[in-house]
């Protein structure tokens, strides 16, 4: 039992919370950061590879795309059905043969990175499926290499969604951190663990959620504005009104009432 | 310039199989605007894509400018795309990038690099009259304007042919003559090609040169305008020219009098009355403007018999004017 008046209670309260935010933002972020990098191509070929999409014959071969459709489709819900805390235990080999241990904060990123990584893959297969069919046909109409498709149509227009799932994915490696105390992760999940259940310390449970609490919410609102700025919806703050007033007079033809400019012949008023 | 030789397609197997084209051969000739109306789900769509290849017929060849654009892939298919543009009827633009990033994406699938491109991307916003647009996203846009860059996306790559897949059917109808005016001077201006699909009468009557009918897949009719309306039977005349329907009149004939250009400005009809003695009454008329000339048709009931129909036919022939018996 923690003593909350004894006089160091506070300082090492400080002390444990401080390294326990470190050790979550830092498995996090990285984990973030290798999902992306493997996650956003994965998740458009699962898309592009499907029939009639853009990578549906990769190499000029039909069966190829589909092979990769199949087995990318296959071990995505492979991932997804697994048990986070069974995949943790199952890894220890793979993590042990990668990093030379399995004990501690950073071989800890392994799993919570491969519990991300089909998680993410779907995000980006939604954020790719929405985009509109009609872009495809307009960029294939005017014969546009596969990459140009990926780079000028298909990530611009699914940038906003997958910002958004990131966000959703980044809450949900945070969420998976705190199991990691199991495998001699740190973090503040088991600053709740040691501190909290086992030495009956109710302020560190209390502390540690206003942190996750405050740390979702800061990466939700980044991504969320992120993911505005990304749509195209508003160009720049200052211009948005006039603008928006604008494209509204000019859909409403029939109730144009500012001088029509230059080249503006769609108006009826003219 | 465009030859569609007998393409067929299908989608589905068995019993569920739709056939799209059935047996379709059709001619565009070069620097002509041809239409190809019919109702939604008659195969237009699928035919016109035939001819980018976004569709694989399962028989038959289309020959673009002499290239068998059926026996093309990969990098030879892109080429030949290059020099076929395509409008669609719901714009396609990319949402969040600018008009101008928009038109730029045609000349980078070319491969134009830097300032140039951005250089004919402007060019070409101009040439639809909204170079100073060219910072705005297309939500900013009206449907007219979007269609204006739609335009310029499809002609940036210098295009011989541009294909318009009803590009004016969700526009109102002022800014859909507005469009049509814009292809009609572009392909003058550019030498174009341009094979259109549309189910709007409107749009064939405002600038196409030639035209064909289709239905359940096939073309039942196709020829130059001013072929067709001179042509007894014609559907695509009969839906220029709404005369109403031939009904049997006893003791009657039914002669439909189609007349073009300056025969239109002459009382033939009146003149028919007088020298034959006729009690001739006008069971419907439709006068149109067509491609910027004066056409119409009128639909007559002639009281007589067989040979009397004849001799009206032989004197409105001979007075410059297409007429023909309608048996009812």
């Amino acid at each position: 039992m923690i003593d909350p008046a004894a006089p160091e209670f506070w300082p090492q309260l400080f002390a444990v919370l401080l390294e326990g935010t470190w050790e979550t933002l830092y498995m996090t972020a990285i984990a973030m950061a290798i999902t992306f990098v493997v996650g956003l191509p994965l998740g458009i070929v699962l898309v592009g590879t499907e029939p009639g999409r853009f990578l549906e014959a990769p190499l000029g071969q039909r069966w190829l795309g589909r092979a990769i459709n199949a087995v990318l489709g296959f071990v995505v819900n492979l991932g997804r059905s697994v048990p986070f805390i069974v995949l943790m235990i199952a890894l220890i080999p793979v993590t042990r043969w990668l990093l030379g241990s399995f004990i501690g904060t950073g071989p800890a990123i392994v799993p919570l990175t491969l519990v991300a990584i089909p998680f993410f893959v779907r995000v980006v297969e939604i954020a790719v499926r929405e985009v509109d069919p009609g872009l495809f046909e307009a960029a294939e109409s005017l014969g546009a290499s596969r990459w140009l498709v990926v780079r000028r149509v298909l990530l611009p227009q699914a940038w906003p969604a997958i910002a958004l799932g990131t966000a959703t994915t980044v809450t949900s490696i945070i969420n998976f951190s705190a199991m990691v105390g199991v495998v001699g992760g740190g973090g503040l999940g088991n600053v709740a663990l040691t501190y909290g259940m086992q030495r009956y310390s109710a302020l560190h449970i209390v502390f540690v959620v206003i942190i996750l609490f405050v740390i979702v919410q800061v990466v939700q609102w980044l991504l969320t504005r992120l993911a505005r700025r990304l749509s195209g919806a508003t160009p720049a703050a200052g211009r948005t009104a006039r603008r928006t007033e604008r494209a509204a007079l000019d859909l409403d033809d029939a109730s144009i009432v500012s001088a029509p400019t230059r080249g503006d012949t769609d108006s009826p008023t003219r | 310039m465009i030859t569609i030789d007998h393409v067929s397609r299908r989608f589905g197997d068995g019993l569920d199989a739709v056939v799209a084209l059935d047996d379709v051969s059709i001619e565009v000739q070069r620097g002509e605007i041809f239409g190809v109306v019919g109702q939604s789900g008659a195969g237009k769509s699928t035919l016109l894509r035939t001819v980018n290849a976004l569709e694989r017929p399962d028989s038959g060849t289309v020959t673009v400018d002499g290239t068998v654009i059926t026996g093309l892939e990969g990098a030879a298919l892109r080429q030949a795309r290059h020099k076929i543009g395509m409008v669609f009827q719901h714009f396609n633009l990319v949402g969040n990038r600018t008009v101008a990033q928009n038109v730029e994406f045609a000349l980078e699938a070319v491969g134009v690099k830097g300032d140039e491109r951005r250089g004919r991307a402007l060019e070409m916003l101009d040439l639809v009259g909204l170079a100073h647009r060219a910072k705005d996203r297309p939500a900013q846009l009206s449907g007219g304007q979007r269609q204006r860059v739609g335009i310029a996306r499809a002609l940036a790559s210098q295009p011989d042919v541009l294909l318009s897949d009803e590009a004016t059917s969700a526009l109102d109808p002022e800014t859909t003559r507005q469009i049509l005016d814009l292809i009609k001077r572009l392909s003058g201006e550019l030498g174009l090609t341009v094979l259109l699909i549309t189910h709007e009468m409107d749009v064939v009557k405002r600038i196409c040169d030639s035209a064909a009918l289709m239905e359940q897949g096939r073309v039942v009719e196709q020829g130059a305008l001013e072929q067709l309306i001179r042509t007894p039977g014609s559907r695509v005349a009969a839906e220029l020219f709404p005369v109403g329907e031939a009904h049997y009149t006893p003791g009657h004939r039914i002669i439909d009098v189609t007349y073009t250009g300056l025969s239109a400005d002459r009382p033939v009809i009146a003149q028919l009355s007088r020298d034959f003695g006729l009690d001739v009454s006008i069971l419907g008329a439709a006068l149109e403007t067509i491609r910027g000339h004066q056409a119409g048709r009128t639909r007559l009931a002639v009281p007589g018999d067989a040979s009397v129909a004849l001799k009206v036919i032989d004197r409105l022939t001979s007075q410059g004017v297409t007429a023909w018996e309608v048996h009812p």
